[in-house]
């Protein structure tokens, strides 16, 4: 279902000397099975907003609908609402606690009141989506590398197969290989599922590559929302609120200048190479 | 988790937070001192003054500091009835085994006093001090014990890192409770055993980063060769000023009156 934010704005520490305002006035519109980057500097309110979406964090103002129901509303079920969207927050190795890595997998649907079958089933179904074979179930999560404990604690979350996955961060210090691995996977879920997904991310490049729609946030609102394209091409803008475009556009654009008669807002490396064959005449 | 106001520094300009921290020091041992030498309602009414004197200068408001009660009032109450029920005496009211007597009211009833006292008097200190300046002033004002080869300047990095160390663990604290939501725990439902086992997966994993903590902080000291107080220099060296002298001057007129109240009364 699709999820709707209506003026909303948060604020921490009200009152006191320390106020802080993490959100203001933001409107959004997050529908079915759409991949979106949200991307902004450090503290500009991203996480807060992810936070929002799946009732951890309370507006100070505003409304938050789920489908058709507004979630602030009396008896609504959140709950509820945290098994439909899944928030998988930055390092969630550190959110590891159990015994074994199969037994951390199942605690997710466990809470979900699900019989042990259905349980054990998700939890084999979600440690293969994210690459992890048997010979990793009994071992312990703190034995394992930094990579291999990200993707279990990935899998808690998608163990409770949610409409709506975030990712605040996947792939923050992991190498190369280990966040392909990562995005390559959650891409593939969201074809397949038809799930959404928002990924919270700093690489422009990982951006460019996988989204449908970037949002870009800035001192707690939201300045840009748009198309990948459309976004990059206020690259200026961007930068100067801390941000850059992919790599790939600021080549595109020295091309241009200098008279070749290439597509300066691609984004990808794949669509700058089409561009720049044709352009050649190749 | 943020709630918790207690021990906190509340960052406002005052007269307060400029004063050197071992005058603030000095004050609150002599405050809390002062509350167990004080008597009868005159005495307790002095140390009120003083103590709303000291939250107005100090510019924290004092709805904060009511905040900061809520995690002892549990304790609080607790004291309370015990002192209530417990306390032998002239008979007011009796049930089943308990009775409630004259002496144990006034005795809860300033008990009571007394504990709120103490702690707002002492947490006004964490409010009006960072911690830094606070185990400076501890680390200078115990200076002395050096001489007999007692370790004042480890204990008071080790006071300063625990001290630093709690809004960190209650920001780790809330993460890890908000992730554990998001997985679908739930911290507020069940009997008390229920609860008590709910808490596994917030304390397991917060153990595990205090102790990475505490590890990456050994190594980051070490990588920057610390080595102890020996010959080590500070970058804001304290020493008093007029207000200092000031503030001494107000705690001394504030012990003479309590001393007064309890002689005379």
């Amino acid at each position: 279902m699709s999820i709707t934010l209506k003026n909303v704005s948060y604020c921490y520490n009200q009152g006191t000397a320390m106020e802080a305002h993490a959100l203001k006035n933001v409107n959004l519109e997050i529908p079915d099975g759409q991949f979106i980057g949200l991307i902004g500097h450090t503290g500009s309110g991203k996480s807060t907003l992810i936070q929002h979406l799946n009732g951890l964090v309370r507006a100070t103002s505003g409304e938050i609908w789920y489908g058709d129901r507004n979630i602030y509303e009396e008896g609504f079920r959140m709950k509820e609402l945290r098994s439909k969207v899944g928030l998988v927050f930055q390092y969630p190795e550190h959110q590891l606690f159990e015994i074994d890595v199969f037994t951390d997998v199942c605690f997710g649907p466990k809470n979900l009141g699900l019989d042990q079958d259905e349980i054990k089933r998700r939890a084999v179904e979600s440690l293969s989506l994210v690459g992890l074979d048997e010979s990793y179930y009994e071992k312990s999560p703190f034995e394992l590398s930094g990579g291999e404990k990200r993707r279990v604690a990935i899998a808690g979350v998608l163990a409770m197969r949610p409409e709506v996955l975030i990712l605040d961060e996947p792939t923050a210090g992991l190498d190369p290989k280990g966040r392909d691995d990562i995005l390559d996977q959650v891409a593939y879920l969201q074809k397949e599922r038809q799930i959404t997904v928002v990924l919270v991310s700093h690489s422009m490049e990982d951006v460019a590559k996988y989204v449908d729609r970037i949002i870009v946030m800035n001192h707690g609102e939201a300045v840009f929302d748009g198309s990948v394209k459309e976004v990059f091409s206020h690259y200026k803008e961007l930068e100067a609120i801390g941000l850059a475009a992919p790599q790939v556009t600021y080549l595109m654009h020295g091309l241009k200048e200098k008279g070749f008669d290439v597509d300066e807002n691609a984004t990808t490396i794949e669509e700058a190479k089409a561009s720049i064959l044709s352009a050649l005449g190749r | 988790m943020r709630s918790i106001t207690l021990g906190q520094y509340y960052p406002v300009e005052s007269p307060i937070h400029k004063l050197d921290p071992r005058v603030k020091l000095a004050v609150t041992l002599l405050y809390v001192f002062s509350l167990f030498f004080a008597k009868g309602p005159v005495g307790y009414l002095i140390a009120a003054f003083f103590l709303a004197l000291y939250i107005c200068v100090s510019n924290v408001p004092f709805s904060f500091i009511v905040r900061g009660l809520k995690p002892i009032i549990f304790l609080l109450i607790f004291s309370v009835i015990f002192n209530v029920l417990l306390t032998p005496g002239e008979v007011l009211a009796r049930f089943w085994i308990f009775r409630i007597t004259k002496e144990g009211l006034s005795l809860a009833f300033y008990m009571g006093i007394r504990l709120i006292f103490l702690i707002i008097g002492s947490s006004m200190m964490t409010y009006t001090t960072t911690p830094n300046q606070l185990t400076d002033g501890l680390e200078k004002s115990l200076g002395f014990l050096r001489k007999v080869h007692f370790p004042i300047h480890e204990i008071s990095m080790m006071m300063s890192i625990a001290l630093r160390f709690i809004p960190i663990l209650v920001e780790e604290t809330d993460k890890i409770m908000k992730a554990q939501m998001a997985r679908g725990a739930d911290f507020e439902e069940g009997n008390l055993i229920q609860r008590a086992k709910n808490l596994i997966p917030l304390l397991v994993p917060l153990f595990i980063s205090a102790f990475r903590r505490a590890t990456d902080l050994a190594m980051a000291m070490e990588a920057r060769c610390y080595h102890g107080g020996e010959g080590r220099t500070k970058m804001k060296p304290l020493h008093y000023e007029r207000r200092d002298f000031v503030a001494y001057g107000a705690a001394a007129c504030y012990l003479g009156l309590i001393i007064v109240a309890r002689v005379l009364l």
